[in-house]
């Protein structure tokens, strides 16, 4: 009996605290979804107007005339969906490559150094590239990279229209590549701790099995690692589709939808960053509102989208998860 | 990547809640301490101002550049003791929220260019051949209409990128308004506003946006402040004035603008000086209004106001010159001053 005694006090006092860190992992999980849907519910009532005068037309329209009063949002989305299509067909493969280099090729004492340095890189504040973009960037791309692009690929059947344009070093394909750049320290970090988790043994395993190094990386480390990988490229993507200081810089702010990607667009977040303060109607700022609750809406489709993909194919490799 | 989405509307609370507050606990403290809020393009030299003010009459001047809109709500809400703004506001819109306006100081708006070989002041355009550009009518620097005003100057036969503000801004209101003046066309396609519905070109926020949009991209052209001019040393563009002369932009050109400007019979200041008469008159000059209540909650802030802009206004050109703005001419300042001492009570 005495033996018990101090075994269930403990038992409770565990159980006390058990019931306490429950309650608060339960409230920070509410306080997330909470703040989510309070955001978008704040962003669409602030947006009721635009939406209301409007209609579907504000996504199918391409119209932004704040003299006359016209506000469509077809150009931001199409801006904003567009760079960071142009970010993720860069930054994926170049991340896996690096975080596949530092786990499994790099000599051992490189992988701390350059390790920090991608954690750093993920550190710089988004103006920053955004400078480098608009002066060191911009006028590689003007001078040298556009010209070449117009005379070569310009001329191509069906990606032809892509790449002609006034080489002017600013616009949808720069910023592309500049958001490319900020996301590959995300996709890279993460990718690289995931690769570090594919456990020994079974690279061991495939290795006494006779595979060659690429097919240990190919058959084993990716399909172990696949669904982390997607995880953070949501995370990269999420952070291209919201940016908003380095793609004002080098995208050209300008209101015209054209299929070239060496032509200047607009985004969402740099619309709203660039007009919010002197929106000086009820409906200017409404659109502009409601723009907002679009990129929330887009964020929600392309990551929805993107977890559908991977659901298919987890199934397709007979793994759930 | 939503930070910024939830960020946003908290960010924008925040900012409201902020300066509610700081306004309301403002207009019952004392006359020493005087709030403004409006007009980015004023504050370098409004802060210069007010820091020789405090000095010497020991009254503190706080602004906030907000820009003109938000000058406009803030001062229409009565947050703050004067608003600042570009754009004049009509008589009309001034009696419905029991306001008074004058102009504090003058600047220009400069049309800069980025041409190889080409030297500053060179390059002559008209008001039409510029609204053309804009418009995307006039598409290579080699065209008739450039080349006709420009004999024996060598042009490329490249195309010309347009660059616009992306952001709202009284630069674009005062440059959009010269445009709609001196060209139907352009009245009746983007016409006057901050922002316009531009055909094609880029868009960089701000004046430095736009300046550095214009070195980086060649044969491109934009509309800067003349600060920008001055300071980044760029190449500008001489505009022809409504008396048919080409005058380089300088504080000269621009105070002849504004003498020349017919503020006489102009209602509450309600005038966009552009497309000023005089022979010497700079075309795109444009100025800065200050808003104030005319019956204030508080008498003693209001006058401290009035005593700050008198100063400003009699004492304060040095400053002006020293951050190439341009102080108002002497009549212009006593045709204000018997307006306030009119209007505010």
């Amino acid at each position: 009996m005495t033996a018990f005694a101090p075994i269930e006090r403990t038992r409770s006092r565990g159980a006390a605290a058990d019931r306490i860190f429950n309650a608060v992992t339960v409230g920070a999980a509410w306080l997330v979804l909470i703040v989510l849907l309070g955001a978008a519910a704040s962003m669409a009532w602030g947006g009721r107007l635009a939406f209301k005068t409007f209609g579907l037309k504000f996504i199918t329209s391409s119209d932004w005339d704040a003299v006359g009063g016209q506000f469509g949002a077809l150009v931001p989305i199409y801006g904003t969906l567009v760079t960071s299509a142009i970010a993720l067909i860069i930054a994926v493969p170049v991340s896996i490559g690096i975080a596949l280099f530092l786990t499994e090729i790099a000599p051992r004492w490189t992988r701390g150094p350059i390790g920090i340095a991608i954690e750093l890189l993920a550190a710089i504040p988004s103006i920053i590239y955004g400078m480098w973009g608009l002066f060191v960037f911009a006028p590689v791309m003007a001078t040298d990279i556009e010209p070449w692009l117009n005379d070569h690929v310009g001329q191509w059947p069906m990606i032809g229209p892509l790449f002609s344009g006034p080489p002017i070093g600013i616009g949808m394909l720069t910023a592309g590549i500049v958001l490319g750049i900020m996301i590959i320290p995300f996709i890279a970090a993460v990718a690289r701790d995931v690769f570090n988790q594919v456990p020994s043994p079974l690279k061991e395993s495939a290795i006494a099995l006779g595979s060659t190094r690429w097919e240990v990386l190919n058959r084993v480390s990716l399909p172990y690692a696949r669904s982390a990988i997607i995880g953070a490229i949501f995370l990269g993507l999420g952070r291209a589709l919201g940016e908003t200081m380095a793609v004002t810089f080098v995208l050209g702010n300008a209101h015209d939808l054209s299929a070239s990607l060496l032509m200047p667009s607009n985004s969402i977040a740099a619309a709203i960053a660039n007009e919010f303060t002197e929106a000086d109607t009820d409906l200017y700022r409404s659109s502009l509102i409601a723009l907002a609750f679009l990129l929330f809406i887009v964020t929600v489709i392309v990551l929805s989208l993107a977890k559908l993909l991977l659901m298919r194919i987890n199934r397709a490799h007979g793994r759930t998860h | 990547m939503n930070k910024a989405l939830v960020l946003l509307p908290l960010a924008a609370l925040l900012a409201a809640c902020g300066s509610n507050h700081s306004g309301n606990s403002a207009t019952t403290s004392g006359g020493n301490e005087i709030t403004g809020a409006g007009s980015t393009f004023v504050y370098p030299v409004l802060s210069a101002w007010a820091n020789d003010y405090s000095g010497q009459a020991g009254v503190k001047v706080n602004y906030q550049s907000i820009g003109s809109g938000g000058g406009i709500s803030q001062v229409e809400a009565g947050t703050v003791d004067f608003g600042a703004t570009d754009q004049p506001l009509s008589p009309d819109e001034l009696a419905k929220n029991n306001l008074a306006q004058f102009p504090v100081i003058v600047g220009g708006i400069v049309p800069v260019v980025n041409i190889s070989g080409m030297a500053p002041g060179k390059l002559k355009l008209t008001g039409p051949v510029l609204a053309d550009i804009y418009q995307g009518k006039v598409k290579t620097w080699n065209d008739p209409e450039i080349v006709k005003v420009n004999p024996g100057l060598s042009l490329p036969a490249a195309q010309i990128t347009p660059v616009h503000r992306s952001d709202g801004s009284g630069t674009t209101f005062n440059f959009t308004h010269y445009l709609s003046q001196v060209s139907p066309a352009w009245k009746s396609g983007p016409g006057e506003g901050k922002t316009v519905s531009w055909v094609g070109g880029v868009g960089g926020k701000g004046n430095e946006g736009v300046a550095n949009y214009v070195k980086q991209i060649p044969n491109s052209i934009g509309y800067v402040e003349y600060a920008y001019v001055i300071q980044n040393k760029m190449t500008y563009a001489l505009v022809q004035n409504s008396a048919g002369n080409y005058v380089s932009p300088s504080a000269d050109s621009f105070s002849a603008a504004a003498a020349s400007a017919d503020w006489a019979s102009a209602k509450d200041f309600d005038l966009v000086m552009t497309n000023a008469p005089g022979a010497n008159a700079y075309p795109i000059t444009a100025s800065t209004f200050v808003l104030l209540p005319k019956q204030p909650k508080d008498k003693g802030r209001s006058d401290a106001a009035i005593a700050f802009f008198k100063y400003a206004l009699e004492k304060g050109q040095s400053q002006a010159n020293k951050l190439d703005y341009v102080p108002l001419p002497d009549a212009l300042v006593k045709q204000i001053e018997s307006y306030i001492g009119q209007n505010v009570k």
